[in-house]
């Protein structure tokens, strides 16, 4: 087994990496560029190796200078992550002439998968059903309207080079496909130094299923169940589980049968992840296949036990699979959410800055990997599991240069409902401050009925929250239970500022047991009762609710429990009363007492000033581009500005029709949430 | 004898009623609370005890004497704030719209004389068309009474104005001289000369709002301490003030129990300070992590946001905390933010609040307006204050600490008692291109050598230890630690005593 490996990558996938080497006895050296001084990865690893400034292009990404590390570090294989470098056949062929290791398939394999047009032919040849699409590569913007027009809308445009959702567009008439060719060239070239695009046919109502493969340079490949990855947005995924809760046994063995074969017809030794889509009708299109670990690997894990980094580093070291399909079994339900540093209120843009508060919920041990030793780490041993693949500590930054994903949060259970109800509890505890981020969004996936009964497509996130998304309006059932608990808290804190120093002794405030709790524009009113292990609280139609937990005043974190079921909830101060966040809501809750609440009722409801007639800078980006000027007239969606932040190149539009009268910002302009790019009548 | 009784409920009903159903209702209509619900929402409920209920004006001119309302335009009395005495004034809009009468104001002269003779704090809540014309002199006469016990009483007992309405003219000067203005939202003004005033003097036309109200001033003049979206959040947030004060100057602050460990590590704050030191970053999650509980009673929030002003608890106990704001205008001290921090210091120091100091200053602000407008004696005002001060004081320096604002930032040399610095501090006259530009001034040309110079120059003096090396920081701590470091330092110091040279007063350049 080798001694040493370097991990290429950085962030949670590094980590992650990590993690394993160490668990194998392998050392492991990190590399960084600038932004990463501080970061995880490096704290993590044996060794790290600095490789230049923050931009990947100028570090992550740049073939010399990683090899020159790996010279200098003198390991004797690498685990290129996901990203980066991990699907790049030059860099597998320098190291293959440095005598190196690469954790991943060879180079061969890399080529003929890693070009999206190659792959599919290939595809084609081993019987695998495809998608009808342009093979070729395509010049201009012209060209691409000219083909979108051939296959038919609506069609997909993408980066022969891509993956992750970055470069990738979906077209529904000319100017989207000509719009959408400019934007995804523009960012392949950023992203992958590969600008080459490719257009097919986008399939309707599809599932994105994939399935895992694993191959040795033996000649053995065996498939590992599918991951069902339909919730995504913007065909950046977001949401995934496995298995799927669409597949019968016998699409599940075809698939995974015509994923062998494929990555056997290019000779894959590594793990590698066959993408289809999937119809209604449990017709399976092949997409694309992916050379490396896929980002939502852990599913996988969790429900096999397998350790697929572990196996990726032994099949670099030449060693025979241990496992054999029928070894394979799928135990379980295991579900992932990304965390993203995206702001869901703001239409899901990038959000960056300094972590000032980052706790994830306490990882748990459970299932297939506890079962067959393959859990990293020392957590406790439970009957449901929570894994947190991250890449950031509290303190730490949300720099601009990178993927704005900063965490994979997993949870398993013996069945899907259970895996569901330990996501939901696992997201109420995560608690992340400082920058924007979806905790909300997919906290309200887990709730929704679509989700919870199975039944989605790759089109959820659009039909479901067709004007983005702006929290969860709670039901009253759950409204009651927040009701309840913070009365009972809102007591405990009263209690406390009653006991005061320098009280008049014998005229001390007595605190009541009536309150009036206010939220989300409904009124309760509750009699609290309190004794030693917890506090009664009782609605004006009788219903009782018991409320228990450690929560003192100050603490951000309460883990209640509210009727005999647990609520986890985020605290934040107001004034009278609490900032609550939970299960995607985010509500201001007041809890007074019948005079407060009385006085409080004569109180005029105040709205806020009027933005409608701005176009607001969503989040900190630089202006690359201005499609309007003063005087012109603006339809419904046209586009005004494009912001780029995080790589991402955010084309901003008019919300109505109207006249643009004032335009405050220029191109080259960094500009801060919330400036005013232009104004309008 | 129950006539007796009954007759007496009867009055009490009438003079509840102030100035009467019709004009509580156009109170309300116009988002305000009555002076009665204001009092309700200001103290423990049920603990208002009236004084003066049934006094009346005396004025006879103008037919006057027809309308005598018990009370005359202003609730009076003493409660209780979580269990501790207040005593309260709340002027009625109903009645006479609040105007002041020579009896007015003898009843807020009652409770001014009340409360610092029992040592208690004093709560004006200001709703008032002004002077009562009526009366003439009588009514000018009332408002000096009322002065001079403002007077008097600073530095006495905390003395807080809560305007919730019109307040005008010379009705200015009582709030003016009490430790803590707050205003409502949209529903309050002051000024000294009205927007008609003004249009007449100056031709400016401007209106209320934007003559005097709450937005004007706690951003422009910082004449309020901080504004409120209604009564109710107004009242519950002065409220909040009660808890944090002492009662009197003779008394230590407050105590409560809380639920924070002191020793609590705050490993985040490792990495606060970024690498670059022209990056700037928010003082304030130092502020929340260091405090009790994460909980800031910020003072002048929007008001000269370069230094950030405001009340903590470590360990149960009220800390006051003065901290420079990288975030804006590097965190510079200027006319604006030394006043307001000075303010601040002398406030804490009066009543026997220790200071927490939290530095990263790079110096005073250059250019005319600031040395036009007298900054050489606005930046004095800081210095003076910490300089006077004798509770305790702990200062941590966690970045820069440069020049002459150095030593204005409660530094060693004023007396603090622990003078922390994280291994970040740069404790230097100046910043190293500034020095090493006028120490090597014959390099200038040479870019390389002033270069190397500023290289030297950082690497002997842009850290703490050459003034760790004089004893100026007395340690240099880990900045995960310093929750811990600083609960420790004040718990060592609550039986700190100084004395003064005795003097009438000193005279602070104001």
């Amino acid at each position: 087994m080798f001694d040493k490996i370097l991990i290429a990558n950085r962030g949670e996938i590094a980590c992650r990496v990590i993690k394993t080497a160490r668990k194998m006895g392998i050392g492991t050296v990190a590399i960084y560029s600038d932004a990463d001084a501080q970061a995880l990865h490096v704290q993590m690893a044996d060794e790290a190796i600095h490789i230049g400034p923050p931009p990947a292009n100028q570090s992550y990404i740049v073939i010399e200078k990683v090899m020159e590390a790996i010279k200098a570090s003198g390991v004797q294989a690498v685990h290129p992550g996901y990203g980066f470098l991990s699907e790049n056949s030059k860099f597998a062929e320098a190291l293959a002439a440095e005598g190196v290791a690469f954790v991943g398939p060879p180079v061969g394999a890399i080529e003929k998968m890693g070009d999206k047009i190659t792959s599919k032919k290939i595809a084609q040849e081993a019987g695998v059903s495809t998608v009808p699409g342009y093979m070729g590569l395509i010049e201009d913007a012209d060209e691409a309207v000219k083909i979108s027009n051939e296959i038919g809308y609506p069609v997909m445009i993408k980066a022969s080079a891509g993956g992750g959702g970055k470069g990738m567009r979906i077209a529904w008439n000319d100017d989207e496909a000509r719009e959408g060719f400019q934007s995804s060239k523009n960012e392949a070239a950023s992203s992958f130094g590969d600008d080459r695009i490719f257009i097919e046919k986008f399939v309707t109502q599809p599932r994105h299923i994939e399935i895992q493969v694993l191959c040795d340079s033996h000649g053995n490949g065996i498939y590992l169940g599918e991951r069902e990855c339909s919730i995504q947005r913007r065909n950046q995924k977001v949401v995934e589980e496995a298995p799927s809760p669409f597949l019968d046994e016998a699409t599940r063995k075809a698939m995974g049968e015509q994923a062998v074969a494929l990555a056997q017809a290019v000779d894959y030794a590594s793990a590698g992840t066959v993408e289809f889509i999937v119809d209604g009708d449990k017709n399976f299109y092949f997409l694309e296949m992916n050379t490396r670990l896929q980002v939502e690997h852990p599913v996988t894990e969790l429900i096999t036990g397998v350790d697929l980094v572990e196996q990726m580093i032994r099949v670099a070291n030449g060693e025979k699979l241990s496992i054999a399909q029928s070894d394979v079994t799928l135990t379980g339900w295991a579900i992932e959410n990304r965390l993203y540093a995206e702001d869901p209120y703001r239409g899901f843009l990038p959000s960056i800055g300094r972590l000032t508060r980052y706790r994830p919920p306490m990882e748990v041990a459970a299932g297939p990997m506890q079962d067959a030793g393959t859990w990293h780490g020392d957590a406790p041993v439970g009957t449901t599991a929570v894994r947190n693949d991250t890449g950031v500590y509290e303190g730490g930054e949300i720099s601009m240069y990178y993927d704005p994903m900063i965490a994979k949060l997993c949870t398993w259970g013996p069945d899907r409902a259970t895996a569901i109800e330990a996501m939901r509890v696992a997201l109420d505890s995560f608690e992340v401050e400082g920058i924007g981020h979806n905790l909300p969004f997919v906290a309200a996936v887990m709730d929704h009925p679509k989700f919870v009964s199975g039944d989605m497509t790759t089109a959820f996130i659009e039909e479901e929250y067709p004007d983005g998304f702006q929290g969860v309006d709670l039901g009253d059932d759950a409204l009651r239970r927040i009701a309840a608990a913070t009365a009972a808290m809102h007591r405990v804190a009263e209690i406390r500022r009653a006991r005061v120093s320098g009280r008049m002794d014998n005229h001390e405030r007595k605190v009541g047991s009536d309150w009036d709790v206010t939220l989300q524009g409904q009124s309760f009113n509750v009699v609290t009762s309190a004794d030693r292990e917890g506090t009664t609280v009782t609605f004006a139609d009788g219903e009782a609710l018991r409320v228990t937990g450690d929560w003192t005043p100050g603490d951000q974190l309460a883990e209640m429990s509210v009727g005999d079921a647990p609520l986890v909830m985020k605290v934040g101060k107001i004034s009278g009363g609490f900032r609550i966040r939970s299960r995607g809501a985010d509500v201001r809750v007041h809890v007074r007492t019948p005079r407060q609440a009385e006085l409080a009722r004569l109180m005029p409801e105040k709205v806020g000033p009027d933005t409608s007639k701005m176009l607001l800078c969503p989040m900190p980006g630089l202006v690359v581009n201005l499609a309007v000027t003063e005087g012109d007239e603006v339809q419904e969606g046209q586009a005004l500005c494009t912001i780029e932040a995080m790589k991402m190149e955010n084309i901003l539009r008019a919300e109505k029709k109207g006249t643009v009268t004032k335009i405050n910002a220029a191109t080259g302009d960094s500009l801060a949430v919330d400036d005013v790019i232009m104004e309008f009548e | 004898m129950k006539d007796i009784l009954t007759e007496l409920e009867q009055r009490r009903e009438t003079a509840r009623l102030g100035g009467g159903q019709a004009r509580i209702e156009a109170q309300h209509g116009r988002g305000k609370l009555t002076a009665r619900e204001r009092i309700d929402l200001l103290l423990d409920e049920g603990s208002f005890e009236e004084f003066d209920m049934f006094v009346a004006h005396r004025c006879t001119d103008f037919g006057m004497e027809k309308q005598r309302p018990a009370g005359d335009g202003v609730v009076t009395g003493w409660g209780t704030i979580n269990g501790r005495l207040v005593y309260v004034f709340s002027q009625d809009f109903t009645v006479f719209g609040g105007s002041l009468s020579e009896t007015h104001a003898q009843k807020i002269c009652k409770i001014q004389d009340m409360a610092v003779q029992n040592g208690a704090p004093v709560i004006g809540i200001n709703d008032s068309g002004g002077a009562r014309i009526q009366e003439g002199v009588a009514s000018l006469a009332g408002y000096a009474e009322v002065f001079q016990r403002n007077i008097e009483a600073s530095g006495v007992i905390p003395q807080i104005s809560v305007i919730m309405g019109p307040c005008a003219g010379g009705a200015v000067y009582s709030p003016a001289m009490t430790d803590f203005i707050f205003m409502v939202k949209e529903t309050s003004y002051m000024f000294v000369t009205g927007p008609d005033v003004v249009k007449t003097v100056t031709n400016e036309v401007v209106t209320a709002e934007e003559l005097g109200g709450a937005s004007t001033h706690t951003r422009k003049s910082s004449v309020a301490d901080a504004a409120f979206e209604n009564d109710v959040e107004a009242l519950a947030e002065v409220r909040r003030l009660v808890d944090f004060l002492p009662a009197n100057n003779r008394e230590k602050p407050p105590v409560r129990p809380f639920f924070d460990a002191p020793d609590r590590l705050e490993m985040s704050l490792d990495t606060l300070v970024p690498a670059n030191p022209n990056t700037p970053y928010d003082m304030k999650e130092l502020i929340h992590k260091t405090a009790d509980e994460g909980d800031f009673y910020e003072i002048q929030e929007d008001f000269a946001k370069n230094i950030i002003t405001g009340f903590i608890r470590l360990e149960g106990r009220t800390v006051g905390v003065v901290a420079n704001q990288p975030m804006v205008l590097a965190g510079c001290l200027d006319i604006d933010s030394s006043r307001k921090a000075a303010r601040f210091v002398r406030f804490c120091d009066a009543f026997e609040i220790p200071l927490l100091t939290l530095v990263d200053v790079p110096g005073f602000l250059p250019g005319t307006s600031q040395e036009y407008g007298g900054v050489i004696k606005h930046g004095a005002k800081l210095l003076f204050a910490y300089g006077e001060a004798t509770v305790p004081m702990v200062t941590v320096i966690t970045r820069k600490a440069y020049g002459g604002a150095y030593d204005v930032m409660a530094s060693k040399h004023l007396r603090s008692d622990f003078n922390y610095a994280w291994p970040t501090a740069e404790v230097a006259v100046m910043g190293a291109k500034g020095a090493t530009e006028i120490i090597h001034r014959k390099d200038l040309g040479d870019a390389e050598k002033i270069a190397q110079h500023t290289a030297d120059y950082e690497d002997r003096f842009a850290n703490p230890f050459v003034a760790a090396e004089r004893g100026f920081i007395d340690e240099v701590i880990m900045p995960h630690s310093t929750r811990k470091r600083v609960a420790r330092a004040f718990a060592s110091l609550r039986n700190k005593k100084v004395q003064m040279p005795w003097k009438k007063h000193d005279n602070i350049p104001l």
